[in-house]
């Protein structure tokens, strides 16, 4: 599809577990990020979501699979990493701790350009990126350190560090989770400004929902390194298909039409994953006896499977669809 | 509400922090009421004060600390009580739930022999095994698990833990300070479902803590929502966030997109500027400097909280001109 | 924009200052060292350096206390305790920092190079670190001076080479936190190289762990020197503290209770040391919430 910005097709993620089972974050994911889109993947933590982010910016390998930006798959070479992330930048969910305290203001925003080696005026570059960050004037900023910035500013920092490169993908791994509530939604005004403005196209890693249907055009749900379900943001959410997509709306207080479905226990760690569909251990559709009905539970228990469209540009990994 | 029904009655209450930098007032002037059996919510971002709250309450705030005000308990003030009365008091009749990071609990320790600590120190018990078993099963984890560390213990059982440990002396009140911030959506169901329940059960009085707006209309029965160490709204929780009256509420409200409402549909809604620094907070209304529909006035008038409609109040001087909510 | 870099330099080297300044005992300590540092510097100025040779004291009275031949009296062979005492602190203020700055070096690269490249390097280079920190150092040192033979370099060298490992260790471990730290990945993020990151990020907050550690290294590779000159294996063409010390005992100057001989090199030693420490100590509290500052927002 020639609108597909980065795409990554049956890419699995491994780490060394504890005692021999490699704990498998990603364990089989086809994804694709159309250029232009809010994209957002969404789950819980230990779903993968955010080592899928961090594969897609070269900073994990991967165990099999492929990532592909704008046609071409990824090479793990000195050379063309630093190239790609001209082009694929990062927004980190702890903006704190993602700012050096030494470094001034100036300096984070700089370090890429002078990674990069990007010729051209270096203050001018760093002036124009902060305004456009909506740190304005710049000439206030650029010389103040993180720990002289609110939580909102430091966060504006970095997304200042990474828009300077104009990259045309941005992967924000959970960009306002750690500011406050009443900050949040300034910042994901910039990302959509951001997209609107600079044409950058934006995965947004998060758990919640609310910032999904807040900015995002489309969404993927995660669970145990698979994506589960995946459609555009309003008919998934008001049309949720897969079972674990129905409890995540159902418990988000957000949400007051849905009766309740929660979840028991909680998601088993990924070095154990159950055999058939991974979700059918605490899939309501299971402990209630409607798979049975169906007929479907044996294939749930035994049988794993991908994601199969269940709508125009819908698709949902569950038997019973 | 008459103060003679009231379990617990806060008046006037002033907190100040001691630091090298000089006095920061963390709280000025806080009264609310908590009713035998019911939840009031605590709503407020970082800084505003409520954490304060809560360990000013059960006179946990590092030595030096400035309180003044009175903190009525039955009655009687927790703030003028002696030592042995107050050991009295901590544990048996208030508790605080901690945010159940892995800090929280003593990395070295079972959380068995956690909780038979607190029996331990607060009350003599006959037989704290069979107690502890059945605070565990109470929270939803098996009685067998009390010999586990806490890191063996995933998140949502670790805040269950701390909610075994908090009820481990049969406590009337329960102060639950963000007891599901950094859980995620499921696990956070099951403890606030965990808390309704206790609540029912008990018969528990509870002050929820939390700047999730969410889950306190879901779980509490009014709410105070705060802003630079002060009540800025008061009244039922429903209400208070369905029809905010302050112009904070009303932001800190719109910051929660409700899904299905298409006004939030690709419009996020923000407040610009930071919450005041404690040391430096703005003249009249606090909220002023980032207020939407601020008027001359604001920087001058001394807010209280107004009466702002039925079972209603907001420290919002459009109240009284009839423009707010 | 380098201008204004320099001022908050300047700014922030001034209130390390004024922070230090509060810290009594760090005060007391760098003034002590100030002293001996000065009169070390300008030793010429307090003393005659011609009065060390002992063929230009035979006029000199011999094993005369301080009453008869002030200030401090003089030797076995009519050499005034003062001169010595004065020329001595260049060598053991000298060996103290010189060694310092070796020991400080090697440390620092090999804690660099091992804590962030791990693996088989950390592996290896580990195992060096625990190698010289097992060996006992008096005998390893004996060893070495004997096959090094007894001067001034060779006695900085081997106080330097096996004084590392400590910084090492140290060095490794905070490189170990900071290579974990969210800024070293959005460095990665960003395209950097290893070099980058190292030169960027590890080094700068590696550095004022490796001042403070460095101060309160001084004070160990002054007491080595004592040490090795004590036992006859210092630079027998300097005199040092230690040497003093060596010569006294073995001249009897304890049977002969010549107190004026022994006791102010060995009180010398001890104020040197002791001053280090202190100003090391000042040093550490004030980087350490320093390296904190700003971790909440």
């Amino acid at each position: 599809m020639s609108d597909a910005l980065l795409s990554t097709r049956e890419l699995h993620v491994h780490f060394e577990g504890r005692g021999g089972a490699p704990a498998r974050a990603v364990d089989g994911v086809d994804l694709e990020v159309r250029r232009g889109e809010v994209l957002a993947l969404v789950g819980e933590s230990g779903c993968g979501k955010t080592t899928l982010a961090r594969s897609i910016m070269g900073l994990e390998r991967p165990a099999a699979g492929e990532i592909s930006f704008e046609g071409e798959p990824l090479r793990y070479d000195g050379r063309f990493l630093r190239s790609y992330r001209s082009k694929v930048q990062m927004v980190f969910q702890d903006p704190m701790g993602a700012l050096n305290p030494r470094q001034s203001v100036y300096e984070a925003v700089a370090e890429g350009l002078r990674i990069q080696k990007v010729p051209g005026d270096e203050a001018t570059r760093v002036a124009e990126a902060l305004s456009r960050a909506g740190l304005r004037p710049p000439e206030r900023f650029v010389h103040l350190y993180p720990y002289e910035l609110s939580g909102g500013q430091r966060q504006r920092v970095v997304i200042a560090g990474a828009m300077v490169l104009n990259p045309s993908l941005l992967v924000a791994d959970e960009p306002v989770s750690s500011l406050d509530a009443s900050v949040r939604g300034e910042i994901l005004k910039l990302m959509l400004e951001l997209v609107r403005d600079a044409g950058v196209t934006i995965l947004v890693v998060t758990h919640d929902l609310g910032l999904a249907w807040n900015i995002a055009d489309r969404i993927a749900v995660m669970y145990l390194g698979r994506i589960v379900e995946e459609g555009p943001a309003e008919e998934l959410l008001s049309n949720p298909r897969h079972p674990y997509t129905r409890a995540l709306l159902s418990v988000v207080p957000e949400v007051e039409e849905m009766e309740q479905l929660i979840l028991q226990g909680e998601a088993p760690d990924p070095t154990r994953i159950p055999a058939g569909c991974r979700f059918h251990p605490r899939c309501p559709l299971v402990a209630s006896g409607e798979a049975a009905r169906l007929g479907i539970e044996e294939r749930c228990r035994t049988e794993d499977l991908g994601l199969e469209p269940v709508a125009p540009d819908h698709s949902a990994a569950c038997h019973a669809l | 509400m008459a103060v003679t029904t009231s379990l617990l009655s806060v008046r006037d209450l002033h907190v100040t922090y001691r630091t090298q930098g000089g006095s920061v007032p963390a709280v000025r002037g806080v009264s609310f009421d908590l009713a035998p059996g019911e939840t009031l919510g605590l709503a407020g971002e970082s800084g505003c004060g409520k954490s304060t709250i809560a360990g000013a309450l059960l006179r946990v705030l590092p030595r030096g600390t400035e309180v003044t005000g009175e903190v009525l308990l039955d009655g009687e003030d927790v703030l003028a009580m002696k030592p042995g009365r107050l050991r009295a008091v901590r544990w048996n009749e208030m508790s605080i739930v901690f945010q159940g990071a892995l800090h929280a609990l003593n990395p070295v320790q079972s959380v068995g022999d956690q909780i038979a600590e607190a029996i331990k120190l607060h009350r003599t018990s006959p037989d704290s095994a069979s107690r502890i078993a059945t605070l565990l099963e109470t929270v939803g984890i098996p009685a067998r698990r009390a010999g586990d560390f806490p890191h063996q213990l995933s998140g949502g059982q670790r805040q269950r833990v701390l909610i075994a440990l908090a009820l481990a002396c049969n406590p009337r009140i329960l102060i639950a300070d963000e007891p599901t911030t950094a859980l995620d959506v499921m696990v956070q169901a099951q403890v606030l479902e965990l808390l309704e329940r206790l609540q029912r059960e008990l018969a528990l009085s509870m002050i929820f803590i939390t700047h999730d707006l969410s889950t306190l209309s879901y779980v509490c029965q009014r709410t105070a929502v705060m802003y630079a160490g002060r009540i800025v709204e008061a009244g039922v929780a429903e209400e208070v966030f369905a029809r905010p009256a302050h112009p904070y509420t009303a932001a800190l409200a719109a910051a929660f997109p409700l899904i299905g409402d298409h006004t939030h549909r690709m419009n996020p809604s923000g407040l610009g500027g930071d919450p005041p620094d404690p040391r430096a907070i703005p003249s009249g209304c606090p909220f002023h400097p980032r207020c939407a529909v601020v008027t001359p006035e604001c920087p001058e008038v001394d807010v209280e909280l107004w009466p702002a409609g039925d079972d209603r109040r907001a420290a919002c001087i459009h109240v009284l001109d009839g423009t707010r909510p | 924009m380098s201008t204004i870099a320099w001022q908050r330099r300047g700014r922030a080297a001034r209130k390390t200052w004024s922070q230090y300044r509060r810290d009594r005992e760090g005060m007391a300590g760098l003034v002590v060292l100030a002293v001996f540092v000065i009169v070390a510097i300008f030793a010429s100025v307090f003393a005659d350096h011609d009065q060390l040779n002992p063929v230009n004291t035979t006029g000199n009275p011999v094993w005369a206390p301080p009453t008869e031949v002030p200030p401090l009296g003089t030797d076995s062979l009519g050499r005034p305790i003062w001169d010595q005492l004065v020329y001595g602190s260049q060598v053991s203020l000298l060996v103290g920092v010189a060694a310092t700055l070796i020991a400080v070096i090697i440390g620092t690269v090999v804690g660099v190079v091992g804590g962030f490249f791990g693996g088989w390097t950390d592996s290896v280079l580990s195992r060096l670190s625990e190698w010289f920190l097992v060996i006992p150092f008096i005998p390893l040192a004996i060893v070495l001076a004997a096959i090094l033979g007894p001067s001034l370099q060779n006695i900085i060298l081997v106080i330097g080479v096996t004084s590392w490992p400590v910084t090492a260790r140290l060095v490794r471990a905070q490189v170990l936190t900071v290579k974990q730290r969210l800024f070293v990945e959005r460095s990665r993020a960003l395209g950097a190289k290893n070099a980058h990151i190292m030169g960027r990020h590890i080094l700068p907050n590696v550095t004022p762990l490796v001042i403070a550690n460095a101060t309160l290294t001084v004070p160990v590779a002054i007491l080595s020197e004592t040490t090795l000159a004590f036992l006859g294996l210092g630079d027998p063409l300097r005199v040092s503290w230690g040497s003093m010390l060596e010569e006294a005992f073995s001249a009897g100057a304890l049977g002969r209770e010549a107190w004026w001989w022994y006791l102010p090199p060995g009180l010398c030693v001890i104020a040197v040391v002791l001053a280090f420490t202190l100003v090391g100590r000042a040093l550490e509290t004030i980087i350490d919430p320093r390296l904190r500052a700003g971790w909440r927002g």
